[in-house]
């Protein structure tokens, strides 16, 4: 289920080899086989997204935070906070709390281990795409989840450069 | 594997499938052929409907076979709307229905019918009088369900068919969650047309009925032959019937103990739950429920993540929503209640079925613990 284009293609694939020799033994042989999903597929996620949902990476607050962003609303769903600490113009640290589906926790872990040790440009140019990439794939009805993973980074490098801006207004390094 | 989503669908009882068997064998023959074959599967399937009326206190000729629950819904509710088209286009319904009755309703409103959508109280019924006050000279059905899927909640029925009998209205209901699990009797209840479905009580998928009231105007959705009195043809599916008959027999003949049983499982679940878990509330608690259903709300987690980390430990289970690009929409049952929409988010329905052991809810238990905690020191709501 994880990137339904993918799995598409594959299976027009696999309907033209069935149909070569005895397919109706691979119908079968199909039907009847073990779900190659990771166990408990219920919500076919892959195991690297179980992974970062079950062991999210980077969970936590940082009190002196030089960025902060709070985005979603858990009425609609999901909910993160996101905090950075940047060191010479990089990410040193980062720290995030999720509300939300397994896909937005899984994602906003993943949001967090991409950013870390970037610089504030490189950090920028993340997408949900890059997100969605690192973790081999979500449920096509979940990559909204990582949009807000995004969303909390880009706001809480606002935040930072605001805040920065305001500080100290001519100095590049900090 | 802990069960515990038998309002989803249950496992067949082996001594259905051992009714069922022959019919899918030797007497695999078609009910409407005039030869000894024929004959044989359609003796089965009167039999089928004599015993599943005896269940429900109606005639055998009031049982229309049907291909589940949501198809039942379909043709009691188009069925007598369309039937009524010239005698009045309102119909009443309530907030809680399934959706094979809310969605049917909302068809009738685009094909120019009034619907009105009685709402419920916070433990989740909906009040009679209000039945009343919204029946106009234009209402020409009242369909209100037995038992709430999400919550368990029995509605007032009794009360609403006999208003619904002094105002001469059709009154169905969707009982899918309620057929053995509570007694019901459709004189006791003043229904015209009540939908059952197999499954949910150990029966076979697939197949369901409607009870149709004699002399009930319906104009059946489908053409075909002139099966189940033209209601609803098709030939009749005599395995998945006669499974339906025995699945009902058994389920209404241990429904005491079965009751009995799982009344103090889950008392004794919610019980553990509250206090050994902060910040929970347990939905419909204060109204009537079935004795199988327990719709918890988890303060600060959302639903589908402990769904998740319930299945990973062999747990399966329901959540009350499904975040999804689609409907990113709590539980409409739930919102109905006044159950604020960040609550309703950290929903979990546990439906326990006639298997589940103490033992097991012990180690649902132990989970349940453990996953709240794992997922509020993840969650950025930490108010409460």
């Amino acid at each position: 289920m994880q990137g339904g284009r993918v799995s598409g293609k594959n299976r027009g694939r696999f309907i033209m080899e069935k149909r070569t020799g005895n397919w109706q033994d691979l119908y079968r042989k199909e039907r009847e086989e073990e779900p190659k999903l990771p166990e408990g597929p219920i919500l076919f996620y892959n195991d690297l997204v179980i992974d970062h949902f079950t062991n999210p990476r980077n969970v936590g607050e940082i009190s002196d935070s030089d960025g902060y962003a709070l985005v979603g609303d858990p009425s609609c769903g999901d909910q993160m906070k996101l905090w950075i600490k940047v060191k010479k113009k990089k990410i040193s640290e980062i720290k995030f709390r999720s509300f939300g589906c397994p896909g937005a926790i899984a994602t906003s872990s993943m949001v967090t281990q991409l950013a870390l040790g970037k610089t504030i440009d490189e950090a920028k140019r993340l997408t949900d795409d890059d997100v969605i990439s690192a973790l081999g794939g979500i449920p096509e009805n979940k990559k909204h989840c990582s949009l807000m993973g995004i969303n909390a980074l880009l706001a809480a490098i606002a935040d930072y450069e605001e805040k920065r801006g305001r500080a100290n207004p001519r100095e590049e390094e900090l | 594997m802990i069960y515990l989503d038998h309002n989803a669908t249950t496992p067949l009882h082996p001594a259905v499938f051992r009714a069922m068997e022959p019919y899918m064998r030797e007497q695999f023959g078609n009910a409407s052929s005039s030869y000894r074959l024929g004959r044989s599967a359609k003796s089965a399937l009167e039999a089928s409907r004599k015993s599943i009326a005896g269940c429900l206190g109606a005639q055998p000729d009031e049982i229309v076979f049907t291909g589940g629950g949501t198809e039942s819904d379909n043709i009691a509710i188009r069925g007598v709307a369309h039937a009524l088209r010239s005698k009045g286009n309102h119909v009443i319904t309530s907030h809680i229905e399934h959706h094979a009755v809310l969605n049917t309703c909302q068809d009738l409103e685009r094909e120019g019918f009034r619907v009105t959508y009685l709402p419920v109280d916070s433990g989740g019924q909906i009040n009679p009088d209000d039945v009343r006050s919204h029946i106009g000279a234009e209402t020409i059905l009242i369909t209100v369900m037995l038992a709430n899927n999400e919550t368990g909640v029995i509605q007032p029925l009794s009360e609403v068919g006999k208003i619904a009998r002094e105002e001469q209205i059709i009154f169905h209901t969707d009982a899918v969650q309620a057929v053995g699990k509570i007694p019901v009797d459709v004189n006791e209840l003043s229904v015209d047309l009540l939908s059952l479905s197999g499954h949910k009580f150990y029966g076979p998928k697939g197949v369901g009925a409607l009870y149709v009231r004699r002399n009930t105007p319906i104009n059946p959705p489908f053409t075909g032959g002139h099966h189940e009195r033209n209601i609803r043809p098709g030939t009749e599916n005599v395995p998945g019937i006669v499974g339906l008959a025995e699945a009902l027999l058994l389920a209404t003949g241990s429904l005491p103990e079965v009751a009995q049983k799982l009344t103090g499982l889950r008392q004794r679940f919610e019980a553990t739950v509250l206090r050994k878990i902060n910040g929970v509330q347990i939905n419909g608690r204060s109204a009537p429920r079935v004795h199988n259903t327990s719709n918890m709300s988890f303060q600060s987690i959302e639903g589908e993540s402990i769904l998740l980390h319930l299945d990973l430990k062999g747990i399966y289970a329901s959540s009350g929503s499904a975040c999804s690009t689609d409907s990113p929409e709590p539980s409409h049952v739930l919102v109905a209640m006044g159950v604020p929409a960040g609550t309703a988010q950290g929903t979990i329905r546990f439906s326990l079925g006639k298997d589940n052991t103490d033992d097991q809810i012990d180690y649902v238990m132990e989970a349940l613990m453990e996953i709240t905690a794992r997922l509020r020191e993840i969650s950025s709501v930490r108010d409460k």
